[in-house]
């Protein structure tokens, strides 16, 4: 309540705030408009995008953009699975390990902390390259066309790591360890009944880091998955965008329609539609987590 | 607990670290997993390194390979590539830095002002959606804008203006441009929560005092904001200087649709390391440029870090 009034108090002219609505409005719309744009050409008719090309008011709206692309929905559905079981098992462990290994660099009295940290710190500064990476991937542990290949490599992150510890710095006191230790909980059980518990903060963030990192790559698919089956959503896109073949290739059903005019130019963006939906639709949701991370990792400790 | 530290110093360091260690076994194995995976992804491909300095084939093996010395090296350098590349990935990131900490930071100023908590909040969650999508959505996005035959600005705002379509795809020229838009576009929100945060951070109390002192909001900006959140942004800046020389490799695959003919201003290190490895499947030239790299990098962020030390410990890497 005093905080209220210390605002109202010291609080911008009328006339710098209408024009700072305004240029916020105009921003808010320089954010949405691409997307607004794909929308709309995902819902318009081929004809209309023939004519008019993409526009935010098309002529003639259809869904037969979504039609099509559900007339074979096998390769598109099948995406979508992978993209859902990879992102869920993903982030999962992902959080899981990072916290596992966040915690005890946490621990004042953990004798090893120093070799631990840089263990990490070492493979923030200095990054191997693109090329020994791929040739460990393939040569050494074999997993190509294997979906350990697209999930081992967004395992770890080390800025997410260092988030992790300092937040257990700042939440559990060493005494309550120490509590847990004189009523005899060993160091498993200190961390799965006490540490975790209260750590649903950092779980929420992290999970949503993580979530994003899992479902928006595409770049360990461009590496190392060749067989179609087993691509994910966003993988999908960039190669039907690449190619407008490669749908044709897929499928016999929609080469034939291909030929008679399929609405390809509304199916490109009518997939961008399907592959942003979910996270869209769930992220006003969890932006207090995503907000709340951001804060948290620029406190650094 | 004081007898047995003192017990422990008195031990040779193989002993302490046995005793140590099973102490705190169950710590370390909680730890194994993830070790295990930081291992194998970045500390297993160090040896791989060493193809920067053969002529990697496949008949041979890659350590059996013949050794070429600097060959890779003198080459990347002799053909120009290098410098090109290098001129490019620090021409963006400049760009990048400078454009994100500018707007950014006039965002966070004006979200600071702001009345109203939903509006803030509206304005936030619509500023931030764009850093939720992926690159491959983005390359979409942009490609709705700058389709030759069908994109928005040829097909309605040249048009309207009845100026000739430009087929944006083979126009080099133009990217300096689009990529730094793009990324703004992305990074914004993303970053004015960031400094929204450090301004939250300031006592409430200095502009209190300012105000009774007769002071505008420009110089409430000017004398007390600007000064308290400084170290923040030199922080900031130190800290993206040393990673000046990698750059996100999606914006610049993805958004250009790897056009060939875009190359000239598109392409930085990380994609050339890409692109010898994929298509021109020069191994020991993709392993030199990303050794390049990764070693140029290291001193950066090592000098960055030494920077930043001396301004603000606290906000030190290591």
């Amino acid at each position: 309540m005093a905080k209220a009034k210390k605002y109202r108090f010291n609080e911008v002219s009328p006339v710098t705030s209408v024009i700072l609505n305004i240029s916020f409005t105009l921003f808010a719309v320089f954010c949405a408009a691409p997307l607004v744009l794909v929308v709309m050409s995902a819902f318009s008719s081929e004809q209309s995008l023939v004519n008019n090309g993409y526009s935010f008011f098309p002529s003639e709206f259809s869904l037969d953009a979504f039609k099509f692309l559900f007339s074979k929905p096998a390769s598109i559905l099948r995406a979508y699975g992978v993209s859902i079981g990879i992102t869920a098992l993903g982030a999962c462990v992902s959080v899981l390990l990072m916290m596992m290994y966040a915690y005890p660099l946490s621990r004042q009295d953990f004798p090893f902390k120093k070799f631990f940290t840089f263990f990490v710190l070492f493979t923030m500064m200095f990054h191997p390259g693109l090329a020994p990476k791929y040739l460990v991937y393939t040569s050494i542990l074999q997993i190509r066309d294997n979906f350990l290949a697209v999930l081992i490599p967004l395992l770890t992150n080390g800025f997410y790591l260092f988030v992790i510890r300092t937040f257990y710095k700042a939440t559990i006191p060493p005494t309550l360890i120490e509590a847990a230790k004189i009523d005899g909980c060993g160091e498993l059980r200190i961390f799965f009944k006490i540490v975790v518990p209260c750590s649903l903060p950092v779980i929420g963030t992290m999970g949503l880091f993580m979530t994003l990192a899992y479902w928006n790559d595409w770049m360990n698919y461009m590496l190392f998955i060749s067989d179609k089956t087993m691509f994910n959503l966003q993988y999908l896109m960039q190669r039907v965008l690449n190619d407008a073949r490669y749908l044709a290739e897929n499928g016999s059903a929609i080469s034939a329609s291909a030929a008679a005019g399929a609405p390809t130019s509304g199916m490109q963006m009518a997939l961008v539609v399907l592959g942003v939906g979910p996270l869209l639709f769930a992220y006003p949701f969890f932006q207090r987590y995503f907000v709340q991370g951001l804060t948290v990792g620029s406190v650094k400790g | 607990m004081k007898g047995h530290e003192a017990a422990q110093i008195l031990k040779s360091p193989f002993k302490r670290f046995c005793c140590n260690f099973s102490k705190y076994k169950s710590l370390v194995f909680m730890m194994l997993p993830l070790t295990i995976i930081i291992f194998v992804n970045s500390y297993l491909p160090m040896p791989g390194l060493i193809m920067a300095f053969k002529n990697v084939n496949y008949y041979d093996g890659i350590f059996k390979s013949p050794n070429v010395g600097m060959a890779n090296f003198e080459f990347l350098f002799n053909s120009g590539d290098a410098l090109k590349i290098t001129l490019n990935t620090l021409y963006y990131s400049i760009i990048f830095i400078v454009l994100n900490l500018t707007v950014a930071i006039i965002m966070a100023l004006g979200l600071n002002e702001l009345r109203g908590k939903y509006k803030r909040k509206i304005y936030q969650t619509l500023f931030i959606m764009p850093y939720f999508l992926s690159m491959i959505v983005i390359s979409y996005l942009v490609y709705a804008f700058l389709s030759p035959d069908k994109g928005f600005i040829n097909q309605t705002i040249l048009k309207f203006f009845n100026i000739e379509s430009v087929n944006w795809y083979s126009t080099p020229n133009a990217w300096p441009i689009i990529l730094p838009i793009v990324n703004m576009w992305k990074m914004v929100g993303y970053n004015s929560v960031i400094y929204l945060a450090a301004l939250a951070g300031i006592d409430g109390t200095l502009y209190e005092a300012a105000v009774i002192d007769g002071a505008s909001k420009w110089q409430q900006i000017r004398f007390i904001t600007m000064p308290c959140i400084k170290t923040y942004i030199v922080v900031m800046i130190l800290l993206s200087m040393g990673n000046i020389m990698h750059s996100d490799f999606g914006l610049f695959y993805q958004v250009p649709m790897n056009a060939g003919s875009l190359f000239s201003t598109t392409n930085v290190i990380d994609t050339y390391v890409y692109r010898a490895l994929s298509t021109l499947n020069n191994v020991g030239m993709s392993t030199a440029a990303g050794l390049y790299q990764s070693l140029v990098g290291f001193i950066l962020v090592i000098s960055a870090n030494l920077a930043v030390r001396k301004i603000d410990a606290d906000s030190a890497l290591f």
